[in-house]
């Protein structure tokens, strides 16, 4: 599996997989053959909720928000308890710099996403969904509402007992992070919360919930229409199916690509690079830069570098000391202030490097830095400040000269 | 206007949010006198609002012009022009970032990420947003909000 070509798929954004289904397509990419629309709800309805469940846990579908927890177990997780009020949210937050594939999604394939909450609901026994959006999206809403009414209509009628609702962000990058999110939609400021308990126990409004990405709900729609063996055929063994990438940066062309999981970054650098490509930053701020003489033995998937699908592509003109800058004012800005490892060491980084970069400081205390990332991802409440270590020491590390001259 | 949010939204925490959003979409921010009303209406303390609406970028607590342009400053947008487009922005509309014009039409702001990195450079001005900007584009689009 390790000699992976670079294979596009068509499973987010594709319409429908049978003929027939294609006569009649509704905005929002779900189908309707004659009358009937959502063709796989109604069959969905006739099954055990346990049998989906294992049908996720089988197809090996892990979350696309950027953690990769899998799917399958998390709404196992959701349905074992026995609490009456359940919710169900679709994290549509979308804030990582570099990242925008659930903006395509939400404008192009709304009714698979909802398709995909009422399903958790049915599976989880919940009768309440939310969607997250962005507060930079907020523009998508008429669209999506309008689309959202004539979904509730049809659920009703095949049967579910289930309604979502979207609610709106207000620009602050941290309510991605699942637990903030729910604070969030309390009413409160965007703290992230301690975890255990997690959301699967006690979510929002401390009842069990199952938080999901944009694109992990899509893809439990289609694992239900094409069958776990058809899904499954796609990616490795450790990252099943495809996965939307958002390319951007140094490419001639920048745009939203559904691939295959599993591929080496070398194969997508050929594809995607101008012939100049000097390092690829996999998985946004929070990821990791891979430099030229990487690329060859990166696998991009669970079993290399996991992505929520940014793929910022830097060729040689490009500055990565600029690059690592740009992050962490990004993360000093948008930490939430509540832990002392992430709010002053945000600010240290930042310091820090200026000051090797304009001779205050000798070159080996960017070794001090390094050790400073490292207890922060130890000791950071939250995925920010334990995530600011993987951009930081992958530049500075492969990337050395370009941080002291 | 406190009193039909309330109606609309309910008076419970939840419906704080919410609330806030529909100030500002109206009055372009929050004033003290807003939030000291959502307070009141809310049966929560006023520091409880602004602690609140201090978190979000989005829910701007300074006087802000009816038109917010909000450009992104994320490293794609930087690699691909974004400077240019902020002075071009500050050239006609005579203000810096971060400042409102005195028509109190237009204010200049500078935000993260905002989901067009391949479509740099990009604004919203509220909540539309406008990609792949030259300072040309940014001149006929700020003409078509002044008319
Ligand atoms: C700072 C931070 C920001 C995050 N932003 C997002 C986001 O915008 N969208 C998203 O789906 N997950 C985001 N996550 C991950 C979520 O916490 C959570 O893991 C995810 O929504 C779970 O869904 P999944 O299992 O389908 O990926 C973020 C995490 C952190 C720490
Ligand atoms: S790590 Fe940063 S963002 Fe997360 S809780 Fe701590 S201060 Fe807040
Ligand atoms: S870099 Fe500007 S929207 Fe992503």
């Amino acid at each position: 599996m390790s000699s992976h070509n670079l294979k596009k798929t068509d499973i987010i954004f594709g319409i429908c997989h049978t003929s027939d289904d294609n006569q009649n397509i509704l905005p929002g990419g779900v189908c309707k053959t004659s009358r009937t629309k959502y063709t796989v709800l109604e069959e969905v309805i006739k099954k055990d909720p346990q049998d989906i469940i294992n049908d996720i846990i089988e197809s090996g579908l892990k979350g696309r928000g950027g953690a990769g927890f899998p799917t399958g177990y998390k709404w196992k997780f959701g349905a074992a308890s026995p609490e009456a009020e359940k919710y169900v949210i679709c994290n549509a937050d979308e804030g990582e710099p570099g990242t925008f594939k659930d903006r395509d999604i939400l404008l192009k394939v709304p009714g698979k996403i909802y398709a995909g909450m009422t399903i958790c609901g049915y599976c989880i026994k919940a009768k309440q969904g939310y969607i997250y959006l962005r507060g930079e999206y907020r523009y998508m809403i008429p669209e999506l509402q309008k689309v959202l009414d004539e979904f509730h209509e049809t659920i009703k009628e095949i049967g579910f007992d289930f309604h979502i609702d979207i609610l709106l962000g207000s620009g602050a990058y941290v309510c991605g992070e699942e637990t903030a999110l729910m604070e969030s939609m309390e009413g409160k400021r965007g703290e992230p919360r301690n975890k255990p308990p997690f959301p699967t126990i006690e979510g929002f409004r401390n009842k069990p919930t199952v938080i999901n990405n944009v694109e992990t709900f899509v893809n439990v729609v289609m694992i239900q229409k094409l069958g776990v063996g058809e899904f499954s055929k796609l990616g490795t063994q450790d990252s099943r199916g495809s996965k939307v990438f958002s390319v951007s940066g140094d490419t001639p062309i920048p745009g939203v690509y559904e691939l295959e999981l599993g591929m080496k970054l070398s194969d997508f650098v050929d594809e995607y690079g101008d012939g100049d490509t000097k390092a690829v930053q996999v998985g946004g701020a929070s990821g990791f830069c891979v430099p030229r003489k990487k690329f060859d033995d990166t696998i991009i998937g669970f079993e290399g570098i996991p992505t929520g699908g940014s793929m910022m592509l830097f060729n040689s003109s490009r500055s990565m000391y600029n690059v690592l800058c740009n992050y962490l004012d990004f993360f000093a800005e948008e930490s939430c202030g509540q832990c002392t490892p992430c709010r002053v060491g945000c600010q240290q980084l930042i310091r820090g490097i200026k000051a090797v970069k304009c001779g205050q400081r000798p070159p080996e205390y960017l070794d001090t830095l390094l050790k400073l990332t490292d207890s922060m991802r130890l000791s950071a409440k939250c995925g920010l400040g334990q995530s600011v270590a993987n951009s930081f020491s992958s530049i500075v590390s492969n990337f050395t000269e370009e941080m002291i001259y | 206007m406190i009193e039909n949010l309330t109606k609309k939204y309910g008076k419970s925490r939840e419906s704080l949010i919410p609330i806030l959003q529909a100030v500002v979409e109206k009055e372009n921010y929050l004033s003290e006198e807003a939030m000291n009303e959502i307070a009141k209406q809310l049966d929560i303390s006023a520091a409880q609002v602004y602690g609140t609406a201090s978190f979000y970028s989005f829910l701007d607590t300074e006087p802000r012009g009816k038109y917010v342009i909000r450009v992104c400053k994320s490293i794609i947008a930087e690699m691909k022009g974004k400077k240019e487009i902020i002075r071009t922005l500050e050239n006609v509309l005579k203000i810096k970032v971060g400042q409102t014009t005195s028509d109190n039409m237009f204010s200049l702001l500078e935000t993260n990420d905002i989901g067009w990195s391949d479509q740099e450079p990009s604004m919203l001005i509220n909540e539309n947003p406008y990609t792949n900007l030259t300072p040309e584009k940014v001149m006929s689009i700020i003409n078509e909000y002044r008319k």
